[in-house]
């Protein structure tokens, strides 16, 4: 099992390293100049050489991301060109509005596309279950954005509920922190309802009609007993799996819901860093971000060895 | 376990039909005939978008601003009294031509890597398999928005490679699975104790059992593609105005919602029923061809 971690870690350290490299690469190769992009067209060709001696953006490639590394593993991502905020403070104020979006709407799915997966699974090919498998292939059929842009539409400017746009933060006020963020949140959640649904309810169907589920109805179990305690422990490692993949879905999600409900979170961050040339600040979203989706995975597969213990033995191949 | 045995139990139990996962050949039902119908007559009118007797999409003079439908403008007018029907028709062309030129192009792509990767294995499976690693690290969706901001361009050519590349990971892991399982069977021994080049056995023998497969993958993806395109014209990162794209149009209606929900309402609906239908297109072909890809 340590071997097994160590060659995993490994193997996430080269996708990091690679994954940094090769997006310092392509912002260094493609055009648009930074310097133009912080000083405007009509610089001076002397402040346009000050900035780039004090940037050093005249090392060479390697060099430059060299001292990036060196300089990120210290847990300093550099200075934003610009705003001149620090990169890694500029991701700490924003990172927890992104985090508190995610989990929330991670949470709304589950709760609702484990109810749905299960009264479906409980009689295949009913009445109920196509109501549910009809609702879920809308909802698989309407893009993140649309949704947020029609929650927006029904119950921020038709009934008044909620407000467009605004956020407050969690310290502030904790209630209306949640009410700023539920749309979002639900808008994010939506897709992956159907997404776990589906899925959780072909497993659950497969479950059922395994032997130790009949011997476990012909003891007389109730229906409840049998879904909770035998059947919906097999059934989830698929949605497990989901949620792992999920979360780089849900990364291009977030860039456009927190757009679209002016959120100050990770993923406007980035969208304006890009819309920006803000090379830097790009650079150290993206890290984030990508550290945040590996290791995510990286828990998913953890948790497949919790949920079937013939994995945990078996050395899978990576 | 079989599709009998379950049947037979489930018929003592309580005598629900079984949704057993395994091929059932079913006629296409009416869901996917009204699917095939709508794909068609969205791309007739894209393609006769310039014959047909439209406002110009750029005409701001087609109608009064933010009308409801009328019987001038069937489908209402936007913010600045541009004629909704016509923009959506306009719209649909690039979310067609971008949607199924990037996953053709990823497919293609990526396709021949899969099957390199898949029958060479060693060191060109080690290498493609961490590309695609790689690339499925990356929070795609902002590759792509770095890569149509950066280049400035924003025509059509840099939009589909920006969301080829979303694609390309996926489509060489999936191929490369499939290449795997084809590569150690009996026919392909025999091709190969027959003396057939690897270029032959590829050709001849792994690629006609890929292909069907990876078509059916690439339906699904094309309704990818269509949302992702989407989603980089709402973010005004597409096809440059004033081509109208629908995602472009969303953003744009959003700020007036409170007083006509025609501009959302209209491209958001005509997005809407294209996802659906490429969906369960795809669905129905893969329940025909009875492979579950999201096991791979």
């Amino acid at each position: 099992m340590t071997s097994v971690l160590v060659s995993r870690l490994a193997r996430l350290l080269a996708v990091l390293l690679a994954v940094t490299a090769a997006s310092f690469c392509m912002v260094s190769l493609l055009p648009g100049d930074t310097v133009t992009a912080m000083l405007g067209a009509n610089a001076s060709e002397e402040d346009r050489a000050a900035v780039r001696e004090e940037l050093r953006l005249d090392d060479p490639l390697p060099v430059r991301y060299a001292r990036w590394v060196g300089d990120a593993v210290t847990g300093d991502l550099g200075t934003s060109y610009r705003t001149r905020q620090p990169v890694t403070e500029a991701i700490g104020q924003r990172i927890g509005v992104t985090l508190q979006l995610v989990v929330l709407s991670q949470l709304i799915a589950l709760a609702v596309a484990v109810p749905m997966a299960i009264f479906g699974a409980l009689r295949p090919g009913s009445l109920l279950d196509k109501l549910l498998s009809s609702t879920q292939l809308a909802l698989l059929a309407t893009p993140g954005y649309l949704v947020a842009v029609g929650l927006m539409a029904v119950f921020a400017v038709q009934l008044g509920w909620f407000d467009t746009t605004g956020y407050v933060r969690f310290t502030e006020n904790p209630l209306l922190n949640l009410k700023s963020l539920l749309l979002p949140a639900l808008a994010l959640a939506a897709e992956q309802i159907a997404l776990y649904a589906r899925v959780l309810r072909t497993d659950l169907v497969n479950t059922f009609d395994q032997d130790f589920i009949w011997f476990a109805r012909a003891k007389g179990n109730s229906t409840r007993r049998i879904v909770l305690r035998h059947a919906l422990r097999p059934s989830s490692i698929g949605i497990v799996t989901l949620t792992g993949i999920s979360v780089g879905r849900m990364i291009g999600g977030t860039v456009l819901v927190e757009t679209i409900f002016s959120l100050p979170g990770l993923g406007r961050y980035t969208i304006d860093a890009i819309n920006n040339r803000d090379f830097m600040a790009l650079q150290g979203a993206v890290v984030v971000l990508t550290v945040g989706f590996v290791l995510v995975n990286f828990v998913a597969d953890l948790l497949h060895g919790v949920l079937d213990p013939r994995i945990r033995t078996a050395v899978r191949p990576a | 376990m079989t599709a009998t045995v379950s049947r037979t139990r489930t018929a003592a139990s309580d005598a629900t039909p079984v949704d057993d996962g395994v091929l059932h050949p079913e006629p296409l039902g009416l869901a996917v005939w009204l699917s095939m119908a709508w794909l068609t007559l969205l791309c007739l009118a894209a393609a006769l978008a310039d014959v047909l007797p439209l406002y110009d999409p750029a005409d701001t003079r087609a109608g009064i601003p933010l009308s409801i439908p009328t019987g001038q403008n069937w489908l209402g007018t936007d913010q600045l009294g541009r004629d909704l029907l016509s923009r959506t028709i306009f719209g649909a062309r690039v979310s067609i031509v971008v949607g199924v030129a990037a996953v053709l192009l990823s497919a293609v792509v990526g396709g021949v890597i899969g099957l390199a990767a898949g029958y060479f294995k060693r060191r060109v499976d080690t290498v493609s398999i961490f590309g695609a690693d790689v690339l499925m690290a990356f929070p795609t969706v902002l590759l792509a928005a770095s890569i149509v901001a950066f280049t400035d361009s924003r025509g059509f050519l840099v939009v589909v490679l920006a969301i080829a590349l979303i694609y390309l990971g996926p489509t060489i892991r999936i191929v490369r699975a499939l290449t795997l399982t084809i590569s150690n069977r009996e026919f392909v021994l025999a091709a190969r104790s027959l003396g057939a080049t690897n270029a032959r056995v590829l050709r001849r023998e792994i690629a006609p059992n890929v292909v069907p497969t990876l078509l059916s993958m690439m339906i699904v993806a094309i309704a990818g593609a269509v949302v992702a395109e989407g989603g980089l014209a709402y973010l005004n990162l597409s096809v440059a105005p004033p081509t109208p794209t629908w995602g472009a149009m969303i953003a744009a209606g959003k700020p007036k919602l409170d007083e006509s929900l025609y501009p959302v309402l209209v491209p958001g609906g005509a997005l809407f029923l294209t996802v659906l239908s490429l969906t369960l297109i795809g669905d129905a072909i893969q329940k025909r061809h009875g492979r579950n890809l999201g096991a791979i």
